[in-house]
């Protein structure tokens, strides 16, 4: 609409130099009104459509989740809104019949033994990717992005077959090992861009005074680290308590983490196990889960991840 | 002349000089930080991955007698095996369109949610909610909630649009709405970091200038945007493709969704068939990168530069 005012003016008028001149305010009263620093009440349509879409996606996630739990603990429920009465025995029923303490501490030993490798390995290297140029230095980030790109099944499938040749199959190294694939390379590529946008004069200074690698690393990096070492470390932790397909793979009865029971609780012969006994297995690790989240959301900020981000300010 | 001296006369003889010259070209002890990185990822992808590339060339005796040709054996069944072979039409059908999907309504949502309003945080966790709920939970939520006794087909029965419950689940469906809800969220949380990675300045000179809306997102954003789109199709894709739980669980895994990772985990985990299961894991890779190539190739026919953030 505008724009159109504006090129009717350079053409109508080639005497003038349409650069120089500022376009005349466009005279309709809709964005007389907008100059004013208004916005109108009537959404554009498009508005509506993107609301309605956010409307259908929230229904069908609430739905999901409310239903898990409400299966949970519904007694019997069949052909009905809601179930006949409610208990907790689906919960017990279900930590007695699959061990849940002993799943829940794989689960945990697996992520715990998962971050603390995963930063130990990732930070120097992702310390060193931000600050230095070195020969290769394309080839080795790209080495490092790859398990990223890659499906987990594409080289989950040979990885595993490997660790069944060395006779770990089924064994909890074996799972942290697989996990540790994806994860080394996640915290090379969320640390970098923080290590960046360090100060480097800082690491100068005290180089300069006299601190050794080891000091510099010890006592300036690791505190101005912190906050990003810890967000890398949730992330990794959702992503480790979340891995399905490569752990699955390697792992077996004594060694599989949450996710994968309940997979193989659901496929298990004939027609798997009862299907409240999965949902109360389901929102345990749901809640799990959720409190890691909301511990997350508090370090960082979800749109984080791929830059820092700088708040849009209001037009 | 003064930095040529130095070179000649420390040559061979002293071991700083040739330590400095290295430093020089940034190799010293400090890349010793690399080396364990490297050891895992040497050991742990590099390593297996050639593996099993070499093990596809060493087709089982049964793979050898059913299709011939030597040490291809393997590639010959996965081409020549219908039942292998029609899997990669069937995650395709799969992946391409909710990968689409979930970049296409991700950019609007991404732009609406951009602005600073009440209760941001709070729907933008709700966005991001699912990713953590991973496939398993939305399987098991799926089943019940659009099951043909749950609540989805319950109310559409109850406001009379239908008369028969509908099937939603265990069938190609059922891991469309399970790949959306799961991919929907990644993808928004990408393309709303792109789009805050765009200097809001541009778009505000373009406003000064009087583009309207149409032509601010056309001209403006769009080619600013386009490295992330890709990037952001390219790991949507990714994550589609490799739909496997959710492919077994609310899908039809003899049928519609016998994806290829599904048949890559049948041939590894039920026939043990290791060299046929890497060379459908491999050949998953391959078309990957062909689909990874594309997308690349339409991006590079867009704006390169600059978008005046880090984006």
């Amino acid at each position: 609409m505008a724009t159109s005012t504006v090129s009717d003016d350079a053409t109508t008028t080639p005497g003038r130099p349409p650069t120089d001149v500022p376009p005349p305010p466009p005279a309709t009263k809709r964005s007389a009104a907008r100059a004013r620093g208004e916005r109108s009440l009537a959404a554009a349509p498009t508005t509506w459509l993107v609301w309605a879409a956010m409307a259908a996606f929230f229904i069908f996630l609430i739905g999901i989740l409310v239903s898990v739990v409400v299966d949970s603990f519904g007694k019997p429920w069949f052909d009905s809104w809601l179930p006949d009465h409610f208990s907790t025995s689906w919960y017990s029923d279900a930590w007695d019949q699959f061990g849940m303490a002993h799943i829940i501490a794989v689960t945990l030993i697996v992520a715990a033994a998962v971050i603390v490798v995963a930063v130990l390995v990732g930070v120097p290297a992702a310390y060193l990717l931000a600050r230095r140029k070195f020969p290769l230095k394309r080839t080795i980030t790209l080495l490092f992005l790859l398990p990223v790109l890659m499906p987990p099944i594409t080289y989950g499938i040979p990885l595993a077959t490997v660790m069944y040749n060395f006779g770990l199959g089924r064994t909890l190294t074996a799972v942290i090992l697989v996990n540790l694939v994806p994860s080394i390379p996640f915290v090379i590529m969320t640390m970098t861009p923080f290590i960046e946008q360090i100060n480097p004069t800082i690491e100068d200074a005290a180089r300069m005074s006299g601190a050794s690698m080891a000091k510099v690393f010890t006592k300036i990096l690791m505190p101005l680290l912190i906050p990003g070492i810890l967000a890398a470390s949730i992330l990794v932790l959702v992503r480790t308590v979340g891995m399905f397909e490569l752990t699955f793979l390697v792992s077996g009865p004594s060694s599989d983490t949450l996710v994968v029971a309940i997979y193989r609780a659901m496929t298990a012969a004939g027609g798997g196990e009862a299907r409240q006994l999965i949902s109360s297995m389901a929102v345990v690790y749901t809640l799990t889960m959720m409190v890691i989240l909301v511990i997350a959301l508090r370090f960082i900020s979800p749109t984080q991840l791929v830059a820092r981000v700088k708040e849009t300010r209001e037009d | 002349m003064s930095v040529r001296t130095i070179r000649r006369s420390g040559a061979g003889t002293s071991s700083a000089s040739l330590r400095h010259r290295l430093a020089e070209r940034g190799i010293d002890t400090s890349l010793l930080m690399l080396v364990p990185a490297l050891i895992f990822a040497l050991a742990l992808f590099i390593y297996p991955f050639s593996y099993g590339i070499g093990l596809t060339f060493q087709p089982s005796a049964a793979t050898q007698q059913a299709w011939g040709g030597g040490i291809f054996a393997n590639y010959i069944a996965f081409f020549k095996d219908s039942f292998v072979f029609d899997s990669v039409w069937l995650t395709m059908r799969l992946a391409l369109p909710v990968a689409v999907f979930n970049v296409l309504a991700s950019i609007p949502v991404a732009f609406k949610l951009r602005h600073r309003f009440r209760g941001k945080k709070l729907l933008t966790t709700l966005v991001v909610l699912p990713i953590t709920l991973g496939t398993v939970l939305t399987a098991q939520g799926l089943l019940i909630f659009a099951g043909r006794q749950g609540w989805l087909n319950r109310f559409l029965i109850q406001i009379h649009l239908i008369d028969q419950p509908i099937q939603f689940v265990n069938n190609y469906w059922g891991v469309v709405f399970s790949l959306v809800i799961s991919g929907f969220p990644f993808a928004f949380l990408l393309i709303s970091s792109y789009l805050s990675g765009i200097d809001p300045s541009i778009e505000a000179a373009a406003k000064v200038m009087g583009a309207n809306w149409h032509q601010r997102f056309r001209r403006v954003i769009l080619p600013l945007l386009a490295p992330g789109l890709a990037t952001t199709s390219i790991l949507t894709f990714v994550l589609a493709f490799s739909v496997f739980p959710s492919a077994r669980l609310v899908g039809d895994a003899m049928g519609a969704t016998r994806v290829m990772s599904l048949m890559a985990f049948w041939a590894f985990g039920e026939q043990n068939d290791y060299p046929m299961a890497s060379t459908i894991a491999v050949m998953m890779g391959l078309i990957e990168l062909v689909v990874i190539a594309l997308v690349l190739l339409w991006r590079s026919s867009m704006y390169k530069g600059s978008s005046g953030g880090k984006g």
